[in-house]
């Protein structure tokens, strides 16, 4: 005899089964929520702004100074600002970066790795204030003390804190980019070395082009982070919005001028309020872009190697 | 958790005999134009077969032939891979296994299964035992219903004395029968084993062997196995399995012949069945 | 040497014997090896350098001054940063608080529950690596218009560590799902063929096997979010403050942004005074990670 018919349904019904699928779906959703909150709490501050001031001037103006009388609402000196301490940021961590990457992935040791890597990560576990700090205080004199030709870097200057900023995000830069050297197959290198190339020409010649889209998506996410770094820059590059392609002056980032506009408790509604929201699209944007190339990239080697 | 009540009901007993050797017992499963799907790729084409009450029935075949494919749509351990889809029937003593209504949680505590490699939870013999019992909302007494199965499975002895110590100790044989024992204690009709041998030494695969003809008087049972001398020993009917190979490079399992083991053995119907016995492919 | 031997073969009318010693390796191969390692060792240098430079800075400081007075602007010498840490405790309490649970249960949906192919599990996915590298400020900017006037939660310990919390979700759901797809499907596999249900195999398999992993990753997060200065600016942290929290509605400060107000003070004696807090901060980061570190090598599971 058989068991009864429907005898493989559920004995009991499974409630709490189904409650914690919708409390862990609600938990993975807040994770949107910031992100739609981001987009809520910029947009309209934002669209506000835009009436007021206008678009264009906002992003063509080369003078920036919303709390003056009267204000300018030209963005460029903050975005040159941005863009020459990023610059100097990504000269020292590109190399350097992408160097310790291929000697952790190609050269070293087991102990050497074990040596190192823990190194790498308390570089990227020290805050940022410390960072501005030593920039500030140890950087920016010893440069001046030892500038060879012309005047000095004055106290505050996009140089320390490009350069400090740089070494800072060397742990990023280097750790995705071994990731990717990583995850190219051994087969190749060993066909490469079967065919009698150096180590070097392994390297150079096999691993780095193999690993290209994870070493670009690791530099991408470099900028994206020194764009949106902004404890340097407050302490170490001043506070002055200044129009200039010259690395040893002062120069007011986005982050910079968000910070210090947010310091001033500024009243709800204000212009000047507004700024922090039109200046944070802006950065937000610029990061938005770098993030999902740099996503995209990953992506992209995973698929290949993975 | 009670199994089925036995014997009598065979309104659909296939009414064939070879030899006078051990027959198709009463239906367990029978599977009906079933065919696997993995995404786009079918991997199993086209099954027909029928699994008889209390004997081994055993799976073998090349790599690569869908048997492992085939074992786990018996309890439907198939739902937990992602784009995996079932096609045709397989009926659980009438019942569809892959009806609307089934639970897969009701499958699985009826139908269980012992993997290719030892996978014991990294938790105490002890605990071992009792999850699945504990999960199943069990309410005797843990204690005795632990010795019993261990006693069951022919590990009592040899564990009595380390029931608190992980079982991440024990011997790759040890653990495998302690899988077997797991298994057994939440007192299901089938137990499925997916190459349960290929993972130990010839004597731990002896005595894992033993157990299951003596389980086999209480249990349903359903090997895959690569190893033919295995198949030839321990079960009762034995189901061939092999892939075709399509014009795009894609492997389809195919069931090629399903009979008595002693039959497949010594005088298979089919020819590829007797080159791969023989060991001229495969 | 080696020429050495192919001209006594040359001699002997013996064939050339293949050269198998190597010309030793050139000094292209070298350079580029050395440069590799100075990489390395640039960044090992600053850190030395900059740790060491905090503390002989700081040192002159670095007494029970630095955590039991309160932030003094008129006399440098009195000056303490007892209300800043007690403040970093109570923000990073609650950040815990609110941000652990969401973001372990959050892992768990991604993990054991969501089908990768569907595409609003991807949208997911892409979100959260996209959260994981939006600047700070921005995150200050959510906490100031939603959170702070939004909401009206003001410049509150709630309104920080809310904010706190959203930051550094990303990087515990990143860590909480490589800790829990360290546990091999075997488990899972046995588990739900035992007749367990999906909740149950989490719950008395999956988890237990992870904690440790997420524990590590969660205590790496939180010290992120110790270290962090920046959003917290927007949200009245910079308030000069000679209190202790008392709850969450008090207003903070916290150590990041105490010693920027200190760095931000032209006397020299500040510098000193922020370098001992910087001391300070280090000190409490370093106990973390290495607790991080121990509970990963001593409660790693082998499987």
């Amino acid at each position: 005899m058989s068991p009864g018919p429907g005898f493989l349904k559920r004995s009991r019904p499974r409630y709490g089964e189904g409650a914690i699928k919708v409390l862990l779906v609600a938990a993975a959703l807040v994770s949107v929520l910031t992100t739609v909150g981001i987009v809520i709490a910029l947009i309209p501050s934002a669209v506000d702004f835009f009436r007021e001031v206008g678009f264009g001037e906002f992003i063509t103006g080369t003078d920036w100074s919303p709390l003056f009388s009267p204000p300018h609402f030209g963005v460029l000196p903050l975005v040159t600002g941005t863009l020459m301490v990023t610059l100097i940021a990504l000269v020292v961590a590109v190399p350097l970066g992408l160097g310790a990457a291929v000697y952790l992935s190609e050269y070293a040791h087991r102990r050497v790795r074990a040596f190192f890597k823990p190194m790498l990560e308390v570089l990227a576990g020290i805050p940022t204030v410390v960072y501005g700090f030593f920039a500030l205080t140890a950087i920016t004199p010893l440069l001046q003390d030892i500038w060879p030709v012309g005047d000095p870097p004055q106290v505050f200057n996009a140089l320390s804190a490009g350069f400090v900023m740089g070494i800072m995000i060397i742990p990023t830069v280097a750790s995705l980019a071994e990731d990717s050297m990583n995850a190219v197959p051994n087969d190749l290198r060993d066909g490469a070395y079967a065919l009698g190339s150096s180590r070097m020409q392994v390297a150079t010649r096999v691993v780095f082009p193999a690993a290209l889209s994870g070493i670009v998506a690791a530099i991408v996410l470099g900028i994206s982070r020194a764009i949106g770094e902004t404890m340097i820059v407050a302490i170490a590059a001043g506070g002055r919005p200044n129009l200039s392609f010259n690395p040893l002056e002062g120069m007011q980032t986005m982050t910079a001028f968000i910070a210090a506009a947010g310091i001033g408790d500024l009243p709800t509604g204000s212009i000047g309020y507004r700024t922090i929201f039109a200046v944070g699209l802006l950065l937000f944007v610029m990061t938005l872009v770098m993030n999902l190339v740099s996503i995209r990239l990953v992506r992209k080697y995973r698929e290949v190697y993975e | 958790m009670t199994p089925p009540p036995d014997s009598s009901g065979g309104t659909r007993i296939p009414q064939v005999t070879y030899h006078g050797a051990p027959s198709l017992a009463e239906p367990v499963f029978e599977v009906g134009s079933l065919s696997v799907f993995y995404g786009a790729h079918e991997a199993v084409r086209d099954v027909n077969m029928t699994i008889g009450r209390r004997q081994i029935t055993a799976m073998i075949g090349p790599s690569g032939c869908g048997k492992s494919t085939m074992i786990r749509c018996f309890n439907r351990m198939n739902d937990l891979i992602p784009g995996a889809r079932v096609v045709g029937k397989i009926r659980y003593h009438n019942e569809d296994l892959y009806g609307r209504d089934v639970d897969p949680i009701e499958v699985r505590r009826r139908i269980g299964m012992v993997f290719q490699k030892p996978n014991p939870f990294p938790k105490s013999i002890y605990d071992n035992i009792a999850y699945g019992p504990r999960v199943g909302g069990f309410k005797g007494n843990l204690d005795d219903l632990v010795e019993e199965t261990l006693t069951h499975a022919a590990l009592w002895d040899e564990v009595k004395d380390k029931l608190k110590t992980s079982a991440l100790a024990l011997s790759g044989g040890q653990q495998q029968r302690l899988c077997i024992a797991r298994t057994i204690a939440v007192k299901p009709e089938v137990i499925l084993m997916d190459e349960p041998c290929s993972a130990l030494d010839p004597i731990a695969t002896m005595k894992i062997e033993d157990l299951m003809e003596q389980l086999a008087q209480e249990f349903t049972i359903i090997v895959v196995t690569h190893n033919m001398q295995q198949a030839a020993r321990v079960s009762d009917r034995t189901a061939f399995f092999t892939a075709d190979v399509d014009d795009k490079g894609e492997r389809h399992g195919r069931l090629v012949e399903y009979d008595e083991t002693e039959r497949i053995f010594s005088n298979p119907s089919n020819q590829r069945t007797e080159d791969y016995i023989s060991g001229r492919f495969g | 040497m080696g020429s050495d031997v192919l001209d006594k073969g040359a001699a002997t009318g013996m064939p050339e014997a293949p050269r198998l010693k190597g010309r030793g390796t050139p000094l292209r191969e070298r350079f580029f090896q050395l440069s590799l390692w100075a990489s390395l060792a640039v960044g090992v240098v600053f850190l030395v350098w900059l740790l060491a430079y905090v503390v002989i800075e700081g040192w002159p400081r670095l007494d029970s001054r630095i955590w039991s007075n309160f932030p003094d602007i008129i006399d440098p010498t009195n000056a303490g940063a007892q209300s800043a840490i007690m403040g970093t405790i109570w923000v990073i309490a609650f950040t815990a608080l609110y941000c652990l649970p969401t973001g372990i249960l959050a892992s768990i949906y991604l993990e054991e529950y969501a089908d990768p192919n569907r595409w609003w599990n991807r949208v997911i996915e892409i979100n959260i690596q996209n959260l994981a590298a939006v600047p700070s400020i921005v995150y200050g900017i959510l906490g100031l218009g939603i959170i702070s006037r939004g909401l009206g939660f003001g410049q509150t310990v709630l309104t920080a560590s809310l904010t706190l919390s959203l930051l550094v979700l990303p990087t515990v759901i990143i860590a909480s799902r490589e800790a829990i797809r360290a546990v091999p499907q075997s488990i899972r596999e046995a588990s739900l063929a035992l007749g367990a249900t999906q909740w149950q195999t989490i719950w008395r398999q999956i988890l237990p096997a992870a904690v440790p992993g997420m524990a590590t990753g969660s205590i790496l997060a939180l010290s992120r979010a110790i270290g962090e200065a920046a959003p917290l600016l927007l949200l009245g942290g910079l308030t000069f403050i000679t209190f202790n929290p008392t709850g969450v509605e008090s207003p903070f400060t916290v150590l990041p942004i105490q010693i920027f107000n200190w760095i931000s003070q032209s006397r020299a004696e500040f510098t000193a005074l922020a370098s001992a807090a910087i001391v300070v901060l280090l000190v409490i980061l370093l106990a973390m990670n290495s607790l991080a570190i121990w509970l990963r090598n001593h409660y790693s599971h082998r499987w």
